[in-house]
């Protein structure tokens, strides 16, 4: 491993080995290899995301055309077989096409909030100091608010839509990754094989890169896939306030939301767009619990 | 212990003045001001530039802001633009309506997490820790608002046990009829916490069986009751924190589930003045929100150094 690495004789070679990491990174892949659970996760939302990519080849009906005449047909309509929902669109090709945005919405802020809040989190543990300081307290800012409340304030003062969406939930996701790496950072600074590498003369901009970055991205990656499951419970749950997606998108919060007038008539159609959120945040949470095992990391 | 609460209390001074500016901030970036909101678009410029004045949004958005914060610090949160009264008023009635859904729920989410997080620890690798792990993640994974509406489904379209909305005469509940609104709300309130306790426990007892002390306890002869009194006041801490993120969750982010039921609580007051734009009652419930939230966090933190002495940095 990196410690090893730093020890060995070679200098070109330890570069290398530190670079890339890789027994660990191979034993990573032999535990998962190993776990059948999370490898079903996996093809799961592999699956969910050939789906949503190609929706024209899973699905029959246009998600956007209706008919009057075929409004609220029930689960097991022959040609609908999951129904039809209040404007007579066919509830499948809806629920396929609307994975499109609620991914989009609940993978893009944590990925953006991970750069972010990752790039500031780990600086702010390895530079410490006043910079530490300046960081953290901007961070206990955002963290007074609970992480819903913060996205509904972004998105119910700026306006409803897409990118209003996508800001807010970043907003919403950067403190805690910023704590999480800050935290993660500080503990392996200490550690003693960055102490030798700083001994050796290594510029504090490789040790950050290759000793610290090796060490720290693993467990914010996995803290990352497990904050997708709740951004994408959140981003549905902003356009079911009619905060995020705007009609008359396909989007599983926003029909969930449309379809609530039609409670009282056909109850579990008007449930159905609800299962898309849970299994896909469902298989989230096990797959960085998966991960996490994987990984052997303690958060 | 007493310097410890103090300088918790005076730390959180930075932080609500932070948040006071955040909340500022956005409703300036917001699309137009509070006289656009107010004046239909074809009254003349003359009386929108008047209001302006009346409003002093006229002067520098510095001066503005303390004036802003000068108000909120003697509690005037200003008046409503729908309603006309004071939102210190509205949003007091609907906190405590929150409230009512927010104890229990809170209630019975952490008792449900610490009983299933400890049984499946102790059970470790049975079939009861596998169902109740099961469960936990399930708890986490739902999202809570379309377990509401499944609820109303089952509960109350095709059963008709239970009602589907509000809290009927409002109030503290005294009578069954209105404890019977409680239900569907609450018990949709208390997945998330149950999840998220259960696993927090779940992992801490583990952790803390396989530590060195728990087996020289034994060891010693302690009754496995005493025993189990050491592992959980050492789980208690994180624990304790957990239970205090996720109540003030359930007091800053029912606006969620109280849409569902049409509860009208302080969720239920953000959400209509969302669609209302009256800026007023929404800035005024995000930040009392925000500082209930970090006043929670603050009576954790005492709690937990209370329990812990080594949390007293």
């Amino acid at each position: 491993m990196a410690d090893a690495a730093v020890l060995s004789s070679d200098p070109a070679l330890a570069l290398k080995r530190a670079q890339q990491g890789q027994s660990y990174w191979r034993r990573v892949w032999q535990r998962l290899r190993d776990d059948k659970m999370t490898l079903a996760v996996i093809g799961v939302l592999a699956l969910l995301l050939l789906m949503v990519i190609f929706a024209p080849w899973f699905t029959v009906h246009d998600p956007y055309v209706g008919s009057v005449l075929r409004r609220l047909k029930p689960i097991g309509t022959p040609g609908h077989w999951l129904g039809t929902d209040e404007v007579g669109r066919d509830l499948w090709s809806r629920m396929v096409y609307g994975g499109r945005l609620s991914l989009l919405a609940g993978v893009v802020p944590v990925f953006l909030a991970l750069l972010i809040g990752g790039f500031l989190g780990i600086l702010a543990g390895y530079v410490g100091g006043v910079l530490n300081s300046a960081i953290m307290r901007l961070t206990d800012v955002l963290y007074a608010f609970p992480s819903i409340l913060l996205a509904i304030a972004i998105t119910g003062i700026l306006g409803a839509g897409l990118q209003n969406t996508i800001l807010a939930l970043t907003i919403s996701f950067i403190p805690p990754i910023i704590r999480i790496s800050e935290s993660i950072t500080t503990q392996v600074r200490h550690l003693d094989f960055v102490e030798a590498a700083r001994a050796s003369g290594a510029a504090p901009l490789t040790i950050m890169r290759y000793h610290i970055l090796n060490n720290v991205l693993g467990p914010i990656l996995v803290y990352a896939t497990s904050l997708i499951s709740i951004c994408i419970i959140l981003a549905a749950g902003l356009s079911f306030l009619g905060l995020g997606v705007t009609p008359p998108s396909a989007e599983w919060g926003l029909m969930l939301n449309n379809l609530r007038q039609a409670l009282w008539v056909s109850p579990f159609v008007a449930a159905l767009p609800g299962v898309m959120i849970f299994i896909t945040s469902m298989c989230f949470n096990l797959m960085s619990d998966g991960l996490r095992q994987a990984m052997d990391v303690r958060l | 212990m007493w310097a410890y609460t103090f300088r918790r209390l005076l730390y959180a001074v930075p932080v609500l003045l932070g948040v006071s500016m955040l909340v500022f901030a956005l409703i300036h970036l917001a699309p137009g001001d509070v006289v656009d909101i107010l004046v239909p678009p074809e009254v003349p410029k003359e009386i929108a530039d008047d209001l302006r004045r009346r409003f002093r949004l006229d002067e520098p958005i510095y001066v503005q802001y303390f004036a802003w914060l000068g108000r909120l610090l003697v509690g005037d949160l200003g008046i409503s633009f729908f309603t006309n009264r004071p939102v210190g008023e509205e949003l007091f009635g609907a906190l405590g309506n929150t409230l009512i859904l927010a104890l229990p729920a809170a209630v019975l989410g952490f008792l449900l997490g610490i009983l299933l997080g400890a049984l499946a620890a102790y059970n470790h690798d049975s079939w009861l820790d596998k169902l109740f792990s099961a469960t936990a993640i399930v708890g986490v994974s739902l999202p809570h608002y379309w377990v509401g509406i499944v609820l109303v489904a089952i509960f109350a379209v095709v059963f008709n046990v239970l009602p589907a909305q509000g809290m009927g005469l409002g109030g503290i509940p005294t009578s069954w009829e209105q404890l019977k609104h409680l239900i569907l709300p609450v018990v949709t309130l208390s997945l998330i916490p149950m999840g998220v306790i259960s696993r927090l426990v779940r992992a801490n007892v583990l952790e803390i069986l396989s530590q060195e002390f728990v087996g020289a306890l034994h060891a010693k002869g302690l009754l496995s009751r005493r025993v189990l009194y050491h592992t959980l006041k050492n789980a208690a801490p994180s624990a304790l924190a957990l239970m205090g993120l996720q109540f003030g969750y359930l007091l800053g982010g029912s606006i969620l589930v109280e849409t569902v039921f049409n509860w009208p609580g302080s969720g239920g007051l953000m959400n209509l003045a969302i669609f209302r734009r009256d800026i007023p009652v929404l800035s005024g419930t995000i930040v009392v929100l925000a500082a209930i939230f970090v006043a929670i966090n603050i009576l954790v933190d005492v709690l937990q150094a209370l329990i812990d002495p080594r949390m007293r940095r």
